[in-house]
């Protein structure tokens, strides 16, 4: 096994516990967290698997600089979005508070 | 001039968003009115290009793939830039009548609408598929953006709902590009698909493309994994859900109906054609049964959203493994499929906008009384209603009897029964609220009436969808333009 199978295989792994945080994981910016996890994971994969062929491939490197910006762009609207919920509910979590319920009524 | 018409249609929304941003919300409006003409101008100028020439490969400031950004401007391509520029630019125009440009947060309407538009062009026209990607961040961010525009604690929840289920679903997408990237080196869809052809059983490329196919199906909506949808386009402001299903769920159906035609024949197996298959006529019947008890007027139209995606999915099996003739009345009845959705369901959440305006109320129950004093709103929302329940001559009859077709040419016939009992269903849904809004006593006697330009617009739309069914021949002959490889 090469080393760069063992990048990927790693970012596949990384990834993985990524997905299972951001399903079971019920505080939000846990699941954020999450999500930051997984794309990290799948910016090792996309750098570790690319590496096959002689020399260093330009072109995953450029790939995942545009994914950090976009990931940290989605970060960003998160923490906003999780913030303002903060203030008007007081809630960490998407469960289905008791505004909810009175809306329906 | 070809390359005018290309910025025009990447660059104009764009620099729109970036100046919206620092005006308020009324001069936003006027500059927007401007913006919209321009793209409609554009859009149509591209559709005459093409019709002379042929469709085109293009690269962006002249940088070459795999560095530069590739546009492929094919057929295809072409209808689902002319249906965002008509889609858009209504759901814009009843915006600006609609939204109270009193509220502070409101004047962020226009950039992330512009920011919207930005990214749907960008996936009608991306041919490799990291800007796909790229361009399906952008849909995300700003449609999570629109939703959360109601301010209160209800539409933010709605909002993180969607914001997550769609990072999940980009990431999954993600993946599956790196591996693909992995596999073949390259990310140039059409590049992909001549190596797929070379080397055929590639196992690695086969869970690639299951990752992607799954990621997308989250962000498309399709059962089981619609539990984001009906909440967010239920809470969102009128125009705003009316953009949300009738473009920004088509973006992700886009990507995964490019990928499969591209690379299914080679990558796709029959059990995963059929499993997209019985999701989607599993989402047809859930959606429609669904819509049929909502108490909320919106949450009935969201929850025909997930019915209507479903009939996409048919795309699937019905191109998988079938002669040519079949695959193409398929394609053809998914593309139909889409405009027609998208027309009747940007007509049908505007109306139900005014009705929800006009009663003071979302709850199905309080429609009573609302035929007497708003029946153009009410009638466009019925006429909406025949193209999903798809009696000729609307596009949606059009469309569902090029899937009828091409399930019985291909001895699918299982599928019909879900064309069927989806007609069915969907007209059990559109008259109930019609039997509501018909009852006579009522306790509410003061009716709000909306303003003569916000009763038109759904109606424009909606008498289109239903002429859809009549033009169907030209219309396809757009995508069926021919494309060439120079440009």
């Amino acid at each position: 096994m090469s080393v760069h199978l063992l990048y990927a295989f790693a970012g596949a792994g990384v990834f993985t516990i990524g997905l299972f945080g951001m399903v079971f994981m019920v505080h939000l910016l846990r699941k954020l967290l999450a999500f930051n996890l997984m794309g990290s994971g799948t910016f090792l994969v996309l750098v570790g698997l690319a590496q096959h062929r002689n020399g260093v491939d330009p072109v995953p490197q450029a790939l995942v600089l545009t994914g950090i910006v976009v990931a940290i762009a989605a970060t960003a609207l998160a923490l906003v979005l999780i913030r303002r919920y903060f203030h008007l509910t007081g809630q960490v979590t998407l469960e289905p508070g008791s505004r909810d319920d009175e809306g329906h009524s | 001039m070809m390359s005018w018409l290309m910025a025009g249609l990447l660059f104009t929304p764009l620099a729109w968003a970036v100046v919206s941003l620092l005006v308020g919300f009324r001069t936003g409006r006027w500059l927007s009115w401007v913006g919209m003409v321009l793209q409609v101008g554009a859009s149509v100028a591209l559709w005459f290009a093409v019709a002379r020439e042929s469709g085109f490969y293009y690269a962006l400031g002249g940088w070459q793939a795999p560095l530069g950004i590739e546009l492929q401007v094919d057929g295809l391509a072409l209808t689902f830039v002319l249906l965002t520029a008509a889609v858009a630019s209504a759901c814009g125009l009843h915006a600006g009548v609609y939204l109270d440009p009193d509220k502070p947060w409101q004047r962020y309407f226009w950039p992330l609408f512009w920011f919207l538009w930005a990214g749907l062009n960008a996936v009608w026209l991306g041919a490799d598929l990291f800007n796909l990607y790229v361009g399906l961040e952008l849909i995300t961010l700003s449609a999570v953006g629109l939703v959360a525009l109601g301010g209160d604690a209800g539409a933010l929840r709605a909002s993180l709902r969607y914001l997550l289920a769609a990072l999940v679903g980009s990431m999954a997408y993600l993946l599956g590009v790196a591996l693909m990237y992995g596999q073949f080196g390259t990310l140039s869809l059409a590049g992909m698909s001549h190596l797929a052809q070379e080397y055929p059983g590639l196992e690695g490329a086969g869970l690639a493309m299951a990752l992607m196919m799954t990621g997308l199906a989250l962000k498309t909506a399709l059962f089981p994994l619609h539990g984001w949808l009906p909440p967010a386009h239920g809470i969102a402001r009128s125009p705003v859900s009316a953009l949300l299903s009738a473009l920004v769920v088509k973006a992700s159906f886009f990507i995964a109906a490019r990928l499969w035609l591209e690379l299914g024949p080679n990558l796709g197996t029959l059990a995963l054609a059929q499993l997209a298959g019985v999701l989607g006529a599993l989402a047809v019947l859930w959606g429609s049964w669904l819509a049929c008890l909502q108490p909320q007027l919106k949450q009935v139209v969201a929850y025909s959203s997930v019915a209507q995606i479903g009939y996409l999915f048919l795309l699937f099996p019905l191109t998988w493994g079938v002669t040519e003739a079949v695959s193409q009345q398929a394609q053809q009845g998914m593309t139909l499929q889409v405009i027609s959705h998208a027309l009747a369901k940007a007509a049908m959440f505007l109306a139900a906008g005014n009705l929800i305006l006009s009663t003071g109320s979302n709850r199905v129950s309080d429609l009573a009384g609302v035929s007497r004093f708003l029946p153009f709103s009410l009638f466009s929302f019925g006429l909406a209603g025949v193209s999903l329940m798809s009696l000729p001559p609307t596009g949606g009859f059009a469309a569902k009897w090029l899937l009828l077709q091409a399930s019985l040419n291909s001895g699918q016939w299982w599928w019909t029964l879900v064309l069927l009992a989806g007609g069915l269903l969907s007209a059990a849904y559109v008259f109930r609220i019609y039997r509501a809004s018909f009852v006579e006593h009522s306790e509410l006697d003061q009716f709000y009436h909306p303003p003569r330009r916000l009763e038109a617009i759904p109606m424009m739309l909606a008498l289109m969808s239903l002429g859809l069914g009549l033009v169907a021949e030209p219309l396809l002959s757009v995508m069926a333009l021919p494309f060439g490889e120079g440009g």
